[in-house]
């Protein structure tokens, strides 16, 4: 069951499209990443979601009610965690967890005093006097401790070190074993390997993918290193053949997924005696699909 | 080895002039402008002696003194002994102020920002941003005293003569050397800008204080507050010289402390331990209204104080003025004569207006607190967890509607107050506060406007300022420019009946009151639908 749909969501300002017609659709217990470069309209659309933009044209629910109409009643169930927190210096870090809580609704005190102590933040001390990470911290602890249906997280972890990223990550796991969603904008990729059942990519205000890890894979190409009895030879005449690079006693190239059966077949007549394959990471992944439009045009026409 | 503690103090200095390039020359024309812009108006306003004797008396009541010092020379009230008992004290706290702000930004406040951590990791000694910043403000209030003395000596008016302003100037440039020290000290002492920038005016305001009461009651005292030996040098009637090198040898001694502290203590560390904050929200914290008072509590509080004050020294005032009035012919100009009035009870309802206006700026803070919020990006915070954005901008128009009825009544009562004590036949309290509370309409129009401005176009929102400044000129100068009268009738200020002169006029005040209702109303549901900055 969709959480969350967005169905052809546009946001112009003046002439410029922030949001040129984004689709998204986030399921019942699945983390959804949202991956895209500055300025292509991550934050636009979190802010349309949660009725502080107006969207100028398109549809978007949550939990089945419009998120600009119903703003408040959807609120209740939401935890939202920005990427730069701004806080107010003259409160606690304590204070601004208990208010952040109360606003939502029901506060979760033990909750709030495990996450305070897995987080390790000093509470006590005034927003003024905290690093961007531990800022993060405080937006963060809020929106774990309170018990909510669907988190959307804008690069929650931007400022954290690798060991709060740890735990921010058991957190989301945790949230997802329990039955909740997550939407997760993020420029980590490994983080967003790890913990992301959905993908989906936009650029200049489209989305112009989506899916699983496993079928964006089936997208692009895989790395192979060969070795073989005899020197291959017109490796790169084979369709589907990129990037060839001569190794010691080896070679290296990348294959795209649909002509893998023809390379394999073509290499084994020279004698395989190793083969190593790396599946793309979301990093090649994101690359491909960020590079400007003469980069596609390469790829597509794979030499 | 000493002499590395030093290192390129000398680029520092000339990179901090460098930085305020605009703010000290704004302080030193805003300081030194005033001063001969009084000093000029003082010539044109009380030109025979028998208004300035006028002048004097009302000067010799006990808030007054409290409030500008002791009056020396008050028997012969000269150009010059006015200009010292009546602007010397006033302008010395301001150049202190000066003092204070520039030197706690430029020590302790880029020291937490991290500025200073990169200044020292570059070939620098370790004492050279102090002595920098103390080197280029001492530079500055000399500066300052010079230009202030030659500026009055220019002025060429009788009684100001060369050597009592060259004291006048010379006084504000110790008191500033003074303040440049104490605030250096505090530098070292706490660890945060704001902290050093509070302790240091806790000073200035104690300082204050305790000379205001020195002053009035107790000679002693009065010379243990540095603002009293400012009094003391008797600019313009016998000039004494040497309370000024008194400041300045503390000035030396506060400064040495200063710069110890500063070579002993590590960077980014103080010696006042800061305050454990609070692990949790107090219950009333924990909703958008609590948090919006609680944001503002400060502000809030300093502002009922200063209306307050602001209401007991007009109040005070009150006592001798209709012999005043009638030896000066600018300020009758002010006002219309009524028959069946003193003149006394109209300057009360000209008072009541500038003080209503006065009392509009802090709920129109009140209301654009909401626009600063937004520009910080911490309405999201908000917006994003269970409140409408009625209850939000709701909780900022019932602070700000509450501010107006606080602040006005604070001022009115207070003027009442000290109008009771040094008016001969006085009026009862009620009338004054009559007086003054039949304004909340117009500050109602006021704040519909800025909330109808933050809902429609927060960016638009200088335009509920221009206002309030236009009525300001409109409604307090009205009767002296002569302006036709829809020009004034265009501020809401000037639709509020003058009681207790005016009859009482339901209609108007109702009709200002819908106007006020209306404009929230429409900013209200604007708020609703439109974007919020991010």
């Amino acid at each position: 069951m969709a959480i969350l749909k967005t169905k052809n969501l546009t946001k112009k300002y003046g002439d410029f499209k922030a949001l040129d017609g984004v689709d998204l659709e986030v399921n019942e217990g699945e983390i959804y990443g949202f991956i895209g470069p500055n300025g292509a309209g991550k934050s636009t659309t979190i802010r349309v979601l949660l009725g502080i933009l107006k969207a100028t044209e398109g549809e978007a629910h949550i939990f089945g009610k419009d998120a600009w109409e119903e703003a408040v009643e959807i609120h209740k169930r939401i935890a939202y965690v920005p990427g730069d927190v701004n806080l107010w210096p003259n409160l606690t870090g304590g204070e601004v967890i208990d208010l952040f809580m109360k606003l939502r609704g029901a506060k979760q005190q033990t909750l709030r005093e495990e996450l305070i102590r897995k987080f390790d933040l000093d509470p006590s001390k005034k927003c003024r006097t905290y690093s961007k990470g531990n800022r993060q911290k405080v937006a963060l602890i809020a929106a774990f401790a309170s018990d909510a249906d669907l988190y959307i997280l804008d690069e929650p972890t931007s400022g954290l070190d690798p060991l709060m990223e740890r735990v921010f990550q058991d957190c989301v796991l945790e949230a997802k074993k329990n039955g909740k969603s997550v939407l997760l904008s993020s420029h980590i990729l490994s983080e967003v390997e790890k913990l992301c059942d959905q993908i989906g990519i936009i650029r200049q205000g489209k989305i112009i993918e989506t899916g699983s890890l496993k079928e964006l894979r089936h997208l692009t190409r895989t790395t192979l290193y060969m070795e073989t009895r005899v020197p291959m030879k017109g490796l790169s005449e084979v369709k589907g053949v990129n990037d060839v690079v001569g190794k010691a006693g080896g070679v290296s190239f990348q294959v795209d997924s649909e002509h893998m059966d023809e390379v394999i077949q073509y290499a084994s007549s020279f004698g395989v005696v190793k083969i190593e394959s790396a599946p793309p990471t979301l990093e090649d992944l994101f690359m491909r699909h960020y590079e400007g439009t003469e980069a596609s045009t390469h790829l597509g026409g794979g030499q | 080895m000493s002499s590395k503690l030093y290192e390129k103090t000398g680029i520092l200095s000339t990179f901090i002039l460098r930085q305020d390039r605009f703010k000290i020359p704004i302080w030193l024309i805003s300081i030194i402008g005033f001063t001969l812009l009084v000093a000029f108006s003082f010539t044109s306003l009380y030109s025979s002696d028998q208004e300035r004797m006028a002048m004097a008396e009302t000067m010799v009541n006990p808030a007054m003194v409290a409030m500008v010092g002791i009056g020396y020379g008050i028997n012969n009230y000269t150009f010059g002994a006015m200009m010292a008992h009546q602007m010397l004290l006033l302008s010395a706290v301001v150049v202190g102020m000066m003092s204070i702000l520039i030197v706690a930004r430029h020590t302790r406040t880029e020291e937490e920002d991290g500025q200073i951590e990169l200044i020292r990791s570059l070939p620098t000694g370790r004492l050279s941003t102090l002595t920098a910043t103390s080197l280029v403000m001492v530079g500055v209030h000399i500066v300052l005293g010079l230009l202030t003395a030659t500026g009055l000596i220019f002025m060429n008016i009788e009684s100001v003569d060369v050597e009592g302003s060259l004291l006048y100037g010379a006084v504000l440039t110790a008191t500033g050397i003074f303040f440049t020290s104490v605030t250096a000290l505090f530098a070292q002492v706490s660890e945060s800008g704001r902290g050093v920038a509070g302790l240091s005016m806790s000073v200035l305001g104690a300082a204050y204080l305790i000379r205001a009461i020195g002053d009035v009651s107790n000679e002693t005292l009065a010379w243990f507050s540095p603002l009293g030996w400012v009094t003391r040098t008797e600019v313009y009637v016998t000039d004494i010289w040497w309370p000024i090198f008194l400041m300045a040898a503390v000035a030396v001694v506060i400064f040495i402390a200063a710069f110890y502290l500063s070579s002993i203590r590590d960077l980014q560390s103080g010696f006042l331990p800061s305050r454990v904050g609070k692990r949790n929200a107090s219950a009333f914290l924990q909703s958008p209204f609590g948090l919006a008072l609680r944001l503002q509590r400060t502000g809030i509080i300093s502002w009922a104080a200063g209306m307050l004050i602001l209401g007991l020294s007009y109040g005070s005032v009150l006592g001798d003025l209709d012999s005043f009035f009638e030896s000066n012919d600018m300020v009758t100009g002010l006002l219309r004569p009524v028959d069946g009035f003193s003149l006394t009870e109209q300057f009360i309802t000209l008072l009541m207006a500038v003080i209503s206006m006065i009392c509009t700026i802090p709920p129109l803070m009140a209301v654009f607190k909401l626009k600063g919020e937004e520009n910080k990006n911490r309405v999201e915070h908000l917006l994003s967890r269970a409140v409408s954005r009625w209850r939000l901008i709701g909780s900022y128009l019932l602070i700000a509607l509450v501010n107006s009825f606080v602040m006005l009544s604070l001022a009115a009562f207070g003027m009442g107050m000290a109008g009771l004590a040094v008016m001969e036949d006085p009026i009862d309290l009620a009338t004054f506060y009559q007086a003054g509370i039949v304004y909340l309409p117009a500050m109602w129009v006021m704040i519909g406007l800025a909330v109808f401005l933050v809902g429609v176009k927060p960016s638009l929102s200088s335009i509920a300022w221009l206002y309030l400044g236009y009525s300001f000129i409109t409604v307090y100068l009205g009767g002296l420019f002569q302006f036709p009268e829809w020009v004034t009738n265009l501020s809401p200020f000037a639709h509020i009946p003058q009681l207790p002169v005016d009859e009482m006029q339901y209609t108007n005040v109702f009709i200002l009151t819908i106007v006020a209702a209306l404009f929230m109303a429409a900013g209200l549901l604007f708020y609703r639908k439109r974007d919020i900055k991010g």
